[in-house]
């Protein structure tokens, strides 16, 4: 190494003469580039075409595999409770109300829990903390659903049926409207026990995105609402939960998307009764458990075909709230920018 | 690369403090800093910093990027607080009382001393609310009492005029330096003691500047003032002492005029003359 630096000019412009011999013939790499990018472009657009394809096929068996079923029920099918193979007499009223009110359940709990948990964790938590809650609720999420099914029959549905359901039972017992609604011998496994596990199974995703929601807002403008003298249940009542508030729905619409199709874990503790009760304590059916159970068992047309149609109803159930999650997290998204 | 002889100026780190520093009238010493180190996990970003500001006065602090001015801004709210890895030692004195002490109320601090971010961090909610908010934290008022005091907020500001007819729009639909003024305006309606302006017009043009500029010096009858600029004609325009800030150190402090007109320490002079920074 010279110890003399010689300006960069020197360098980039040397006087040594560049090369001059005659420009390679190009051609052939050409083709062969070009010929490349078309494979890579049609293997990307067949991936993606795939998708399309696999759904409407998901789609059209749906709608072929139920149409027994609705030309036989029509729309009859929608509002009728009856659900009887012996007469194949179907309706699908039943397994839809056990879907919403599991649902409901679910989210009555997950969304307040899980609010609280990502303020936390955004606002409050000591940071040795954070990461340990953060890895938790996570692996919360990789649980396997039939796992949440036999803890949920075995252990869950047993303990509830032992104290919060009794518990339920007598204090609003005396209660007008309430007693209805928390009727009845305490099975352990019913609608209220579907909803409370959906609700740790939902959980999960309404924390981590509220968390990953909260942690885009702007660190100044905490820190105006802070400079102005608010405590921390200020600054996150009045800036950080209005900020968020879209991002925050769109989690919790996911999460609804997850609570509605949940079969494994629903199907072991709801009772699988095709009945509606006012009692969340009694037991119900939801669509996908109704499914799961009887797909199996299922003989003759009618029934197999009303089996399917209940999946194409949860299907549309579902499309429309993911649906609706999509176009709050396009808005949210347009938002931050 | 530079003009000035680094390494020897470096080694003087006893700040000039200009005889006619706290002359010209009685003036009280609304805010003290006394000796504030200040640490970002172990890095030192200020280096035993001493600066007085005087109460209804305008103190512009002057200095490189990195120099650790808007650090010192932000020690005088205690807002570092809210990052773990952030300390400051030293004593700052408000009115007599040692703000870094851990017993401090902090949202009674920033209550009386508020704080206008280089970004206009307009809240997301009315306009209206956006002043009213701060102002019901700490007083419960009738509708027509908080009514006046928005509109007075607003006045101050010099906004009113232009969102007296939209006041429940969305703070984030007005300009930025529409925005700008609706966060002094915010800021004063809390009715605090020390305004901290932490560059203030960065984001903003010329017109809305000069709007601020304006509103800082008629600010300055009531409030006790800190300013951070990058722009020095703005520190000459707007403040009445001027403390020139280099590496975390205070290179120097005096009447904006003294800074300006003949300042004693050469690095001072190169900076004020575009020399370097």
């Amino acid at each position: 190494m010279s110890q003399r630096r010689l300006p960069v000019v020197d360098i980039a412009m040397g006087d040594a003469p560049a090369a001059t011999s005659a420009p390679p013939d190009r051609s052939g790499v050409l083709v062969r580039l070009r010929l490349t990018n078309a494979t890579f472009r049609g293997l990307t657009f067949g991936a993606s075409i795939t998708v399309l394809i696999i759904l409407s096929g998901v789609i059209i068996a749906l709608v072929e595999g139920s149409l027994p079923a609705l030309r036989h029920f029509g729309f009859g099918f929608l509002v009728s409770e009856r659900w009887n193979p012996v007469t194949e007499n179907f309706g699908a009223l039943a397994p839809i109300y056990g879907t919403l009110v599991t649902s409901i359940i679910a989210m009555v709990i997950a969304v307040p829990f899980g609010l609280l948990i990502a303020v936390f964790l955004t606002e409050l938590c000591p940071p040795w903390l954070r990461r340990p809650i953060g890895i938790a609720i996570e692996l919360l999420a990789g649980i396997p659903s039939i796992i949440y099914g036999i803890w949920g029959l075995f252990i869950f549905a047993p303990f509830l049926q032992r104290t919060l359901q009794p518990a339920l039972i007598d204090l609003f017992g005396p209660i007008p409207v309430l007693s209805n609604l928390f009727a009845g011998p305490p099975y352990g496994i019913g609608i209220l026990t579907a909803g409370l596990i959906l609700a740790i199974m939902v959980l999960p995703f309404i924390t981590s995105i509220s968390r990953d929601v909260f942690d885009a807002v702007p660190p100044v403008l905490k820190e105006a609402a802070y400079g102005l003298g608010c405590t921390t249940w200020e600054v996150v009542r009045h800036v950080v939960i209005p900020f968020a508030r879209v991002g925050v729905t769109g989690g919790v619409m996911l999460g609804l998307g997850r609570a509605l199709g949940e079969t494994m874990a629903v199907t072991f503790v709801i009772g699988n009764a095709h009945r509606i009760s006012a009692s969340v304590l009694a037991p119900g059916t939801t669509i996908s458990a109704s499914i799961a159970n009887e797909f199996t068992e299922a003989l003759g047309d009618l029934y197999t075909s009303s089996l399917v149609l209940l999946g194409l109803i949860l299907f549309v159930i579902t499309f429309i709230v993911l649906a609706i999650a999509r176009y709050l997290l396009m808005r949210i998204e347009r938002r931050i920018g | 690369m530079t003009s000035i002889d680094v390494s020897s100026s470096m080694r003087s780190t006893t700040p000039i403090v200009g005889s006619q520093a706290g002359t010209a009238g009685n003036l009280d010493e609304k805010v003290s800093v006394r000796g504030v180190d200040f640490y970002y996990g172990d890095n030192r970003a200020l280096k035993s910093i001493s600066v007085p500001l005087y109460d209804r006065r305008v103190t512009a602090f002057i200095g490189p990027s990195g120099c650790g001015k808007s650090t010192l801004l932000r020690i005088l709210n205690r807002i570092y607080d809210l990052y773990p890895n952030q300390r400051a030692e030293g004593e700052v004195l408000l009115d007599g009382e040692n703000i870094l002490n851990p017993g401090q109320d902090l949202n009674l601090l920033r209550a009386r001393v508020g704080m206008v971010f280089q970004k206009p961090t307009p809240f997301p909610m009315s306009i209206y609310e956006n002043i009213a908010f701060g102002i019901r934290l700490y007083e419960s008022l009738s509708k027509a009492d908080l009514d006046g005091r928005v509109e007075s907020a607003l006045k101050r500001a010099a906004l009113w005029n232009e969102v007296k007819d939209k006041l429940s729009q969305n703070g984030l639909s007005l300009s930025g330096g529409q925005q700008q003024r609706l966060c002094i305006a915010r800021t004063v309606a809390v009715r605090p003691e020390v305004i901290l302006l932490d560059e203030p017009c960065s984001a903003l043009d010329p017109i809305s500047t000069a709007k601020i500029e304006e509103l800082i010096d008629e600010l300055k009858s009531d409030y006790t003032i800190a300013i951070v600029t990058h722009n020095m004609q703005q520190a000459a325009r707007v403040s009445d002492r001027t403390a020139f800030m280099y590496l975390g150190e205070l290179v120097e402090f005096d009447t904006t005029s003294k800074m300006f007109t003949s300042p004693v320490d050469q690095r001072t002079q190169d900076y004020i003359t575009g020399r370097f920074g």
